[in-house]
């Protein structure tokens, strides 16, 4: 597939939505018929247009050191290697003495192999409605992600440094605090909630934890933007009325480590579609 | 046979370990001082939403160290201090306009970092609540409310409880998980009344 093509489909795919959502709303239960309708999406998803975009980006010599990421970025999979390194990540790398996300490891690659500077990559690091592009960072993860497509969640909470990053998520997610008393388990701590009609999932268990991180990095239809984990952490904070959470820093590491680590032994489906 | 009981003493040893490294090496309440250190390096802040937001208050506090159960002397003491801060209106009247608290219960803005500080905010309601027979998108991490005068009446003792419930929910039940709106300063005294009107006045949809 080139980009070309790619990008005439996300037209029509975009279309599309637009018709099959406005026949959602009027049906019982949109939640239903939007699931309906993604599943018939992922047949040609747009996610594959950033996932192209990612592999340039993976395999070009690019940056002040004149690297590839393909040549001096260990996702822990060996040198350079992205097949099944979304899936086990977060883990403990010893180069950098933390525990780190997919899109976390691949900042700490850009900075420390290729010499980009973290300021320049965190002002903006993912895509708004008004932006034409998706920052490289995101097709960087996406294409990362994609070489776990339908495979297991294999976090490895055998490590003691991986475990406590589980932990400290999981207490985390409890940790009530801001204006309105808010954690994230006060959406997502119990089963079979919504939030007007949007279904919340329950993190604490392996049902609800997959359906936290499955589908991202995504297509996001509102806005028709694409976005990480990284970014859907971020937004769950704002509307819990906290602060911002700094970009790729150890407490969103932390709680991306509790929800995939609980998501242990689900396949992961690869760049997904979101509302 | 010394040597068959140090053997399985080190199996029994080996064992152990293997347990203990796939476990948490520490307790929950060490966990829980991890996170909160994490969190307040890792927060910034942006817009309205200042770094102290994720300082606790004592009943954050109680809640968190306790799993949202706290023991009953520490939850009767909190509770009876949140209930004594509750400013009730100083003309004693409790009822505003329904139809206006129709519109704060559908709104859901306010206190995050993408709103602008000096709007008002929103209730909410209907991100947690049933409330109006005509809305159907509502949530349900909170009870419905449908009715909710109907079944409770309209005597000054409902009002003056509707009236502080809204202030300051944690009044009553310390670790529940609805904001204290009059506490926060998220919905003021007219606002509030708007909304026991909403769930009171017999004239609402809510108990038609």
């Amino acid at each position: 597939m080139n980009i070309a093509s790619s990008g005439l489909r996300l037209l029509s795919c975009t279309a599309a939505l637009a018709l099959s959502l406005s026949a959602a709303a009027q049906a019982k239960d949109p939640n239903a018929e939007f699931e309906k309708f993604r599943a018939e999406m992922e047949e040609s998803n747009p996610a594959e247009l950033f996932e192209i975009k990612g592999e340039e980006l993976w395999k070009a010599r690019r940056g002040p050191k004149n690297v590839s990421l393909a040549e001096s970025c260990d996702l822990g999979q060996g040198m350079g290697k992205v097949e099944a390194a979304y899936v086990k990540m977060p883990r403990y790398f010893a180069d950098a003495d933390a525990v780190m996300d997919a899109e976390r490891r691949i900042v700490w690659c850009m900075v420390e192999k290729q010499g980009f500077k973290f300021d320049d990559i965190a002002k903006k690091p993912f895509q708004g409605g008004n932006d034409n592009n998706a920052p490289e960072i995101t097709n960087l993860v996406t294409y990362v992600a994609s070489g776990s497509r339908n495979m297991k969640f294999d976090i490895p909470l055998g490590d003691p440094k991986v475990r406590d990053a589980f932990e400290t998520g999981k207490a985390t997610a409890a940790y009530r605090a801001g204006p309105y008393d808010f954690s994230c388990n006060t959406c997502h701590g119990v089963d079979g909630k919504r939030i007007r009609m949007q279904n919340l999932p329950n993190l604490a268990t392996p049902e609800g934890a997959i359906k936290g991180v499955q589908g991202w990095p995504g297509y996001r239809m509102t806005g028709g933007v694409m976005l990480t984990s990284q970014w859907r952490m971020n937004d769950c904070f704002r509307q819990q009325r906290f602060p911002e959470p700094k970009y790729a820093s150890q407490a969103v590491t932390n709680l991306l480590t509790y929800m995939s680590g609980n998501s242990n032994g689900q396949i992961y489906k690869g760049p997904g579609i979101k509302r | 046979m010394k040597t068959l009981l140090f053997a399985a003493g080190a199996t029994v040893a080996t064992l152990l370990l293997a347990a203990c490294a796939s476990g948490p090496r520490l307790s929950e309440a060490e966990y829980r001082q991890m996170a909160i250190d994490t969190i307040k390096r890792d927060f910034q802040a942006k817009g309205q939403a200042k770094h102290e937001r994720v300082t606790q208050d004592e009943v954050q506090q109680a809640c968190n160290s306790y799993l949202n159960n706290p023991p009953n002397e520490l939850m009767v003491k909190l509770t009876s201090a949140q209930l004594a801060a509750v400013k009730l209106p100083a003309d004693g009247k409790y009822l505003g306009d329904w139809k206006e608290g129709e519109k704060i219960a559908q709104s859901g803005r306010g206190f995050t970092w993408s709103d602008k500080a000096d709007e008002p905010a929103g209730g909410n309601c209907y991100n947690c609540h049933q409330i109006g027979p005509q809305e159907t998108s509502f949530g349900t991490i909170g009870p419905s409310l449908l009715a909710y005068g109907k079944t409770r009446g309209n005597s000054p003792e409902i009002q003056k409880y509707t009236y502080s419930k809204i202030f300051n929910a944690k009044a009553f039940n310390l670790c529940s998980e609805m904001p204290r709106f009059g506490h926060a300063g998220a919905l003021n005294e007219q606002q509030i009344k708007h909304l026991v009107a909403l769930l009171l006045d017999p004239a609402s949809p809510v108990n038609k």
